[in-house]
């Protein structure tokens, strides 16, 4: 049953949420359990004609000659749309909210940037004529050197993917190359620390799979009008999105949603709308472009993989007291929307946490991989994997029990959060207090009494000092191997003598302890 | 390309249609006959959106020759109400949110019809066996198992 905490979220909202807790029936669920959901593709037009999309071969190459006249003669084609036929061939999605440069082709022109990359659009009368006649265009490659490794990607001399970003990093605000976070002073926060332990992560992009692939049908409506039955998640921007590439006004356009089959996330990149709607214009039927599955797991936008180190320096007694983090975000060949996941990353360090010293850089990689998008949290999900794998380690290193020790740090309401604003509602606290009680986990009396509106504020929501970044020559982050590393089994590490004193007050470090007084098991 | 004449029950319906060789059963349905009820997800056996029944068994229209039906009896979501009654499957999986975007829903139903018709009162695991080759990619498989248990039993007690 659900518990309403109002208790913590008192100035949230509304206490009367008449539908929550309570059964109530979806509106759509009638058409789903008699079939009468409409998708995309369960509308049938007269003459529809069918698109089958020429992809590369290769990674990365320059492109000599795209020689199309067989397929052009094959039976039942009706066109064949090059990338010269594309009225504005260069777009980027977050162009409609003026985020980033136009840096990806409908239809590749001179270059391939990854494998399966479109290359050229066959509209024929049957599927099996299109992908008859898309098997007899001809190609021809000149190979370049590719970059699957973001780290590889910044290394000077790696080759470059895109282009419109020569160093393979997208560009912020016109000259950044990355998203940096500058809070206190980590270096010195690691100084003063009793351990300091540094991991690496790595996660791999994962394909959302939707039961239903990517797909849309164009028609010709009346009055000059298309009329497009579509996948998407995003309506809207898929209509502007087309309107650019087409360079026509978005009223050209009547999109049709309505039920999707499936998205995650995966459904917001117009994979397929301009080409059916271009290819609708070019030959005035009404034209149906459906990825298959194989394009739908190999081609379609995956969450990106992400690379990520964190530093942190814990005290004894539990406390954190500096966190540093490098993450890269391989955005694939091309930006999609991996620059502002990269954003909504950075604003989420150092995790739910308050830590007087944090210091973050995020960066967006163009490499040879498939373009990577939006899924479920994206710029979060991966980030929080790695620092909730760190927070663990942590406990175990320094031998506290882990939900004691996410108590101890969780931020709490009036703190100052790395980004620089005030927490609030921030009920982390109580969160880990009913997960432990509900996991049956026990925790220590002074841990089950803890508020996240108790004690938070004061001396945390000060902004430390942060010092002008130091020219200091970046280290190649390591990997320590730890003993949670080779099972939990394994006692904890007895503490070494302390070297060190705690950072003075004032600068952030040992403010905690007279919130929290200090203690250790 | 040759065509060739085909015949089946569609639903209780007889249809009689010609086909070019090679083609499945899954287009017959959804392009010739209008019947959208079956998906496509995969069009080589890997999802079971498209499953329908022939002669009560569970197939994957896109595996199955339309040819390979003359004769028989295919029955797809379209045809499990009666009248305006839902299916005792239908009104299951719909009281226990056994859909959320609903595409791998029709194949789930007559995969699970196709269980009950043959097994009124399946165990957990028989229903697991019997849906085994359908996925789901919005995380539905407990209340999918859940609906198709209750199914069950409001049959038996009804
Ligand atoms: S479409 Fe038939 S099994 Fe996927
Ligand atoms: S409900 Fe979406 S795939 Fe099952």
């Amino acid at each position: 049953m659900l518990e309403l905490r109002k208790d913590i979220f008192a100035d949230e909202r509304d206490d009367n949420l008449n539908e929550v807790g309570k059964g109530t029936q979806r509106q759509d669920m009638l058409g789903h359990v008699t079939g009468t959901s409409t998708y995309f593709n369960d509308h049938k037009l007269q003459g529809m004609l069918h698109v089958r999309v020429v992809r590369s071969t290769q990674s990365h190459a320059r492109l000599r000659r795209i020689d199309t006249s067989e397929a052009e003669r094959s039976e039942g084609v009706r066109r064949v749309i090059r990338g010269a036929d594309v009225p504005r061939n260069l777009n980027t999605l977050l162009s409609l909210i003026n985020f980033g440069k136009d840096d990806e082709p409908t239809l590749a022109v001179d270059k391939v940037r990854y494998r399966g990359e479109p290359i050229v659009a066959v509209v024929a009368e049957t599927l099996r004529a299109a992908a008859e006649a898309a098997a007899k265009v001809r190609v021809d490659y000149e190979s370049l050197p590719s970059v699957f490794d973001v780290e590889e990607a910044l290394k000077p001399g790696a080759p470059t993917v895109n282009e419109t970003y020569p160093k393979n990093t997208f560009t912020y605000h016109e000259r950044y190359d990355h998203q940096k976070l500058r809070f206190g002073d980590v270096e010195r926060g690691f100084a003063g620390a009793d351990h300091v332990l540094e991991q690496r992560y790595q996660m791999s992009p994962i394909e959302h799979a939707p039961v239903e692939t990517n797909g849309s049908i164009a028609a010709p409506d009346t009055n000059g009008r298309y009329v497009v039955y579509t996948s998407t998640q995003a309506l809207f921007f898929s209509l502007d999105t087309c309107a650019k590439i087409l360079d026509l006004p978005s009223n050209t356009f009547h999109f049709i949603g309505g039920t999707v089959g499936g998205g995650f996330g995966g459904k917001v990149d117009t994979l397929t709308e301009p080409l059916a709607i271009l290819a609708a214009m070019l030959t005035g039927r009404p034209v149906r472009y459906v990825l298959g599955r194989e394009e739908e797991m190999q081609f379609g936008p995956p969450r990106g993989a992400e690379r990520i180190y964190i530093k942190d320096g814990v005290m004894r007694d539990g406390r954190i007291v500096a966190r540093q983090i490098r993450g890269y975000f391989d955005s694939g060949a091309y930006t999609r929307l991996s620059s502002y996941a990269v954003v909504k990353c950075a604003a989420h360090l150092p995790g739910p946490y308050t830590i007087p010293n944090v210091h973050g850089d995020i960066y967006c990689v163009f490499t040879n991989r498939t373009p990577a998008t939006a899924m479920r949290g994206f710029g979060i999900t991966g980030m929080d994997f790695a620092l909730e794998c760190q927070m663990d380690k942590l406990a175990h290193l320094i031998g506290m029990d882990p939900m004691e020790f996410r108590i101890l740090n969780a931020y709490r309401d009036g703190d100052m959060k790395a980004h620089r604003r005030e927490a609030k509602n921030t009920a982390l606290i109580e969160c880990v207090q009913v997960a432990a009680e509900k996991a049956k986990w026990p925790i220590r009396e002074e841990f089950r009494r803890m508020s996240s509106r108790k004690d938070g504020g004061g001396a945390r929501a000060a902004v430390p000092s942060t010092p002008r970044e130091p020219a200091q020559p970046r280290s190649a982050p390591a990997q320590q191997r730890t003993s949670y590393d080779r099972g939990l089994s394994m006692p904890p590490q007895p503490d070494p003598p302390p070297q060190a004193p705690a950072p003075s007050p004032g600068h952030g470090a040992t403010r905690f302890s007279s919130v929290f007084g200090t203690r250790r098991r | 390309m040759a065509k060739t004449p085909l015949q089946f029950r569609h639903n209780g319906r007889d249809v009689a249609l010609f086909v070019d060789g090679g083609t499945n059963l899954l287009v017959v349905l959804r392009e010739m006959l209008g019947d959208v009820t079956p998906k496509f997800g995969c069009g080589q056996g890997g999802c079971g959106a498209c499953t329908v029944l022939i002669d009560g068994e569970a197939h994957l229209s896109c595996l199955t020759l339309a040819e390979a039906v003359e004769g028989r009896a295919v029955e797809t979501l379209d045809g499990i109400k009666t009248g305006p009654n839902l299916h005792p499957l239908q009104r299951a999986f719909a009281e226990g949110f056994a859909a959320q975007c609903g595409y791998c829903t029709p194949g789930m139903l007559m995969a699970a019809k196709a269980l009950l018709d043959r097994n009124p009162q399946p165990s957990r695991e028989q229903v697991v066996e019997a849906i085994s080759g359908n996925i789901c990619r919005c995380t539905g498989y407990e209340p999918i198992i859940n609906a198709v248990l209750a199914a069950a039993s409001s049959r038996a007690s009804a």
